[in-house]
């Protein structure tokens, strides 16, 4: 057996790119400017191997032998520690044993098709750094080259012996003695054990087993973990809680229930036969008509805790699983296109504010994106909507939301597994990854989450989840199952679990497919190793599967049976080592019951006379703030064309570059109707009053689908609550507020939310220099996302602005609501009225600039928002490549302002429902029709003038160029 | 006029193979998705195709490099039967992935004395994946796809889609023989000045190659994301077009056997 290292170095008169991207990040952790990196990636390969093999494997295979070269040897070979450039310092990257190395599994079978015989093959980086010292070549291995959480750093020269993983694992059932704990003993166990129960909790499984007269196996108490995990379960806003806020009093036997949920129920009941919604709140996405042969799902998922430990991989899988959540709903819907938003810090935050144990927030976002990317163009799925949001309170809990849409035939949106059928696994093989994933991410990040709970982390393999993928929905074509889920949290143990719930199960944990020897069944068990689908398939379609499955390269696995037991029994080989029914483990644990309360702030008003100087300054600013910003950068790497159904694109108008409202989509091939993908967010609304931050996210979402042609009674929503430590009576106060406002918005415009999910204690701890605990809590940040439809796509708009001559309308009304704006973001003011919803203005507004759009009357519509009429303004004229001249004396608002106050609020204001519309000259008795009743005004018109010009009547506040606007906007995030 | 069958093959992480099957369709061919493995196991099943198309995706996942893994089956297991299509008067198209795969299996351009491929597709002179929409002239009378095509506007969506050549010799011949069939023009047809018209630092501009029969042929541009008006990236501002440019491609491949 021999360990052989191939190093692949850019050939000659190549540049470096990946060694010239880290020497700039490492002068940016300031390291001295003389620092050079050479970043070289590599090849471990074990196995009989002769030298001659080892050199056509790395000529023929590894290397491109115009652009790259080569060195070959055996793994501590002198010729591999031959530094390219003078007085070198050499560093390895290597993967902790048991990550995930996909690139290690596509040379193994490369290597298979040369006819070469290898065991083992592993990745690695290395990396020549000179110019600086050793202490500050670690620095950078910590900070830069390598992540801790999943990778290891050898300075020097590699030693290794062997590659290979694990060893062979010898049963031996453990028991853990609970009856006769204290209490204080209990919360012990959970915290030691990584259960995370509270002890009312650890009490019930107590008595439950003192009532069996047994002590609980190791296995139990994880299903019973997993199962009650706040990921789980989401025992906090589905549990009672006693909500005050000094208006109302509401005592709630289960708030999610009483409240988003309602909300749906009551509009199905009030749309009768009319109802469109087709499978909400109970499956793993959300399931609404859409034409005579499909139906579409929706889903919207969060990987916070994983992806502030290791971004690329956190977001990687974030996305894998999210698609999983769809491909497990119903009968499997096939993913049509993917939405991400992100919270982040200021990228730009010095290296020294950083809290121990927080990755940077720029590496981060770097991370982040790159883990959708990867993920997401390489499962063929477009990436069409999203949003990156900056606020420094997630500096330590940054915020991934993942989300896909899927296309299910109608006959295929429900499931049902049945007793006596197989539980069958497919994909990915099982590993000690992701062991304690759903309880981890109910805890709150501290400063040593990173070396405690790092096999939580995990990296995503998507062509194992393409090819699972593929094979399923030809399965399903085919009926060859009669259920399936995802292995999502809680790996097996959740999947298996909740499909067997009515029925009962029997798993057989030692025939799952294991990455490497040496697991104990319990860690088979809960493992999160992803890429895994569950199924229920009937005995006489099992050959057929799973031939199907091996036809496309996909192992296929029966772990178990459904057994009309209501009981869930474990077995490894002969041993039964776990027993619980079905019933305690779903419907055992303990109500949680939580005090919430909310103190309504009062509204501080801004005294606006003397502010109105360099508003042209303001709003070059507002375009330039980091959440206005163009986000072309991140957009431009997303594949948002795959499946060749786009019909309008993230980035729209004359050079296709400006920031369009709401994507399009046409999901069947041949089919004109479409989809629109939108979503609203507005955290720092959020500081002045969650209720209206809800409402105008809603909002927003809405308008965004209506600004591109989605039909308003047509548009379903998701909600996304990410918040701080619910525990906290205050806390858990503004989450319900915002729930409150979720259905009485929800009702009001008669939108049902289809589906959601909540992340909670979402909260940064650590100790600063004088020892002293600091916590930072992420802001209240509740992502509305929204799923709509369009009859012909042809009639579809964008927000640039497309003809000198035309005349521009505001549609809707604008109050002086300055709270929360991003004028005072820019100016620093901390007062105003936040911005509200009037839900009887949403339902006159919507429609109408639906039908106007869908009958040709419009030439661009782009919703108003952060930033107001000036943002709107601005970023239709540069879009467009046209200039834009505004008259603001006719704008409608809700009562009359003068002076600097009125050219504020008009130019700044953030008032919901509200459109900026582009008539040409010709439509404009016919679109004034469309709008009798509806406030509507002129108040612009579109020019061939290079400038934004802003008057009110006869005087002039500012004419500005549009390449300063648009340079404004695009140089920030320009990376 | 008869239909040629259209053999769309697929691998492990091809993820473009439905649309292209439906470019083909409405071009008037018969199309078929065909998993790699089918290949495998029965090469002769490749005989009763006039078509080969491997599309855009992820084959393999890019490991090592895209589309090698893939190149390397191809060189390994069915070289004897890929040459034989390609010498039977039967056309091969790579979009993307697809094209990737083309130049690293030697289908395309023939390997040099070394036994190695005269040209590569390596990594965009940024270092990351682009999804853009670029200009391309169509520079050769012998490629049969590009028959009746002088400019097309295209989405490209690629990391590694750097046409390199191994030496100015190879670039001189191939640019005689007009098999640099497909370059990147800025918006008035001249040629490329660099980024972004150029989208990945292509050596001489060039989008696409073909052999020199013309029946080979690969680009990194994806002609089956434009077969209609609404895919266009500006239709909401300049009008609905009857159809996408990418269409003529697949049409001219269905027409060759008409």
């Amino acid at each position: 057996m021999s360990l052989w290292e191939i190093d692949i170095y850019p050939a000659d008169g190549q540049i470096d790119r990946a060694g010239e991207a880290l020497t700039a990040d490492a002068i940016d952790l300031g390291l001295d400017v003389s620092i050079q990196v050479a970043a070289v990636h590599g090849y471990l390969l074990e196995g009989n191997i002769q030298e001659s093999d080892a050199n056509r494997l790395a000529d023929k295979l590894l290397a491109d032998s115009i652009v790259e070269k080569t060195v070959v040897a055996p793994v501590g070979d002198q010729r591999l520690q031959q530094s390219p450039v003078e007085e070198a310092l050499l560093v390895y990257v290597i993967n902790k044993p048991g990550v995930m190395d996909p690139v290690a599994m596509s040379v193994k079978q490369g290597i298979e098709d040369l006819g070469v015989a290898v065991e083992q093959v592993r990745t690695f980086r290395k990396y020549w750094v000179s110019g600086v010292d050793q202490d500050s070549v670690n620095r950078l291995a910590e900070k830069v080259l390598a992540n801790d959480a999943i990778e290891q750093v050898v300075h020097g020269s590699l030693r290794l012996d062997a590659l290979a993983l694990g060893n062979a694992y010898e049963f031996e059932l453990k028991t853990i003695p609970i009856r006769s704990l204290t209490d204080d003993e209990l919360e012990v166990l959970s915290k030691q054990g990584q259960l995370y129960l509270t002890l009312v909790e650890m009490q019930t499984i107590q008595s439950h087993f003192q009532q069996l007269e047994r002590e609980p196996t190791d296995i139990e108490l994880e299903s019973i973990a997993q199962t009650w995990s706040e990921h789980c379960s989401h025992k906090t806003l589905a549990g009672r809680i006693a909500y005050k806020d000094g208006e109302t009093e509401r005592h709630f036997e289960n708030m999610l229930k009483e409240t988003v949920f309602a909300a749906t129920v009551k509009i199905r009941e009030e749309l009768g036969e009319d109802d469109w919604c087709v499978s909400v709140f109970k499956d793993n996405a959300g399931i609404v008509t859409f034409d005579e042969k499909f139906n579409v799902a929706f889903k919207v998922e969060t990987h916070n805790h994983p992806s502030a430990l290791e971004p690329y991989g956190g977001a990687n899988t974030g996305i894998g699983g999210v698609i999983r959540d769809t491909l497990g709903t119903g009968m499997g819907a096939k993913p049509i296109c993917n939405t991400d938003i992100f919270c982040f810090a200021n990228p730009e935050v010095a290296h020294e504010q950083l809290p121990p144990g927080v990755l940077h927030p720029r590496r981060v976002m770097k991370g982040v994106v790159s883990g959708v990317r990867d993920y997401g163009n390489r499962m063929g799925i477009p990436t069409v909507n999203g949003a990156i949001y900056f606020d420094d309170r997630y500096l330590g809990n940054p915020l991934v939301y993942a989300g896909n849409v899927g296309l299910i035939p109608k006959d295929k949106s429900f499931k049902e597994a049945h007793a006596g059928e197989w539980a069958v696994v497919i994909g990915g093989h099982t590993g000690r990854d992701g062991i304690h994933g759903a309880t981890f991410s109910s805890a709150e990040l501290t400063s040593d989450s990173e070396m405690l709970s790092g096999g939580a982390v995990q990296i995503g393999n998507a062509i194992t989840e393409k090819m699972v993928m593929d094979v399923m929905l030809e399965a399903r074509d085919r009926n060859l199952y009669s259920c399936v889920t995802d292995c999502g949290a809680g790996g097996l143990s959740s999947a298996i679990g909740e499909m067997g719930e009515e029925i009962g199960v029997e798993v057989y944990l030692d025939k799952a497919p294991l990455k490497y020897d040496g697991l104990s069944y319990t860690e088979i068990w809960i493992s999160e190793a992803q890429e895994r689908m569950v199924f229920s398939v009937p005995d006489e379609n099992w050959e057929e599967f799973r031939t199907l499955c091996e036809s496309e390269g996909v192992d296929a696995t029966i772990v178990g049976k459904f057994i009309d037991h209501g009981r869930l029994v474990l077995k490894y080989h002969d041993h039964v080592v776990g027993d619980l029914t079905m019933a305690f483990l779903h419907d055992g644990r303990p109500p949680i019951i939580r005090e919430a309360y909310y103190e309504i702030p009062e509204i501080t008003e801004i005294d606006l006379e003397g502010k109105a100087v360099g508003l042209d300054q303001d709003l070059e600013s507002i375009l330039a703030s980091l959440n206005v910003a163009s986000k072309e950068w991140v957009l431009r790497q997303y594949d948002h064309e795959v499946q060749a159904g786009s019909v309008v694109k993230p980035l729209v108008g004359v050079q296709n570059d400006g920031p369009g409202d709401a994507a399009v989509i046409k999901p069947v091939l041949g089919s004109d109707k479409g989809i629109t993908v939108s979503c609203g967010m507005n955290p720092r609304y959020g500081d002045y009053d969650t209720y209206h931050m809800a409402a105008s996210a809603i909002d927003e979402a809405v308008r965004n689908s209506v600004a591109v042609g989605a039909d308003p009674a047509r548009i379903a929503i998701l909600d996304n609550f990410c918040w701080g430590y619910t525990d906290r009576s205050e806390t858990l106060g503004s989450l319900v507020r915002a729930a409150l406002a979720c259905y009485e918005l929800a009702v009001d415009l008669k939108t049902p939310f289809i589906s959601g999910k909540d992340s909670l204690n979402n909260e940064f701890s650590y100790q600063n220099e004088a020892g002293e605990k600091v916590t930072i809590s992420i802001p209240p940040t509740l992502l509305i996302s929204a799923i709509g439809q369009v009859e012909d796509v042809s009639t579809c708009t964008t927000m640039d602005a497309k003809q000198a001559g035309n005349i521009l309308y505001q549609v809707g009304i604008t109050k002086r609501e300055l709270g929360g704006s991003h004028w005072t973001l820019v100016r620093e003011l901390d007062a105003g009225a936040v911005p509200t919803v009037c839900t009887d203005n949403c339902n006159s507004v919507f429609p109408a600039v639906h039908q106007a759009i869908k009958s040709g009357l419009v030439r661009a519509c782009h919703d108003l928002s952060e930033g107001g009429l000036a943002v709107a303004a601005a970023e239709m004229a540069f879009a467009g490549g046209l200039g834009i001249t505004l008259d603001l004396s006719t704008v409608p608002t809700d009562q009359d302002y003068s002076g600097d106050t009125e050219n504020i609020v008009k130019l700044f204001s953030e008032s919901n429902t509200r459109f900026l519309l582009e008539v040409a000259p010709e439509k404009c008795e016919a679109f004034e029709q469309v709008f009798d009743g509806v406030i509507a005004a002129r108040i612009g018109i579109v020019t061939e003038e290079d400038q934004l010009v802003v008057n009110n009547g006869e005087s002039n506040l500012f004419a500005t160029p549009l390449g300063k606007l648009k340079e404004a906007w695009q140089s920030p995030l320009r990376w | 006029m008869t239909t040629p069958k259209v053999l769309v093959l697929r691998a492990p992480g091809t993820n473009c193979d439905h649309e292209t099957k439906y470019a083909f369709e409405i071009a008037g061919g018969q199309a078929d998705r065909v998993h790699i493995n089918r290949v495998l196991e029965n090469p002769s099943l490749v005989e009763q195709y006039q078509i080969m198309c491997i599309p855009g995706g992820f084959s393999y996942g890019d490991d090592v490099a895209a589309g090698r893994i893939f190149a390397n089956q191809m060189r390994s297991h069915l070289a004897n039967v890929m040459h034989e299509f390609k010498n039977s008067n039967k056309l091969i198209l790579g979009i993307c992935n697809g094209f990737q795969v083309l130049i690293k299996s030697g289908l395309l351009l023939e390997d040099d004395a070394n036994g190695d491929p005269p040209a590569t597709l390596c990594w965009n002179n940024h270092g990351l994946y682009e999804d853009r929409w670029v200009y391309l002239q169509n520079n050769s009378d012998q490629c049969v796809f590009l028959r009746g095509v002088d400019r097309m506007y295209l989405p490209i969506a690629h990391a590694e889609g750097k046409f390199v050549m191994r030496d100015e010799v190879v670039a001189d011949q191939l640019q005689a023989n007009q098999q640099l069939a497909l370059r990147y023009v800025d918006a008035s047809g001249a040629p490329a000045n660099g980024f972004p018209e150029n989208p990945n630092g292509a050596q001489r501009n060039v989008a696409g190659v073909c052999d020199e029969s013309g029946r080979v042929f690969g680009l990194m541009p994806h002609p089956e994301r434009f077969l209609e008006g609404t895919q266009h990236p500006r239709w909401t501002r300049e009008g609905l077009q009857a159809e996408g440019d990418g269409l003529t491609l697949f049409r001219n491949a269905v027409e060759y056997f008409a």
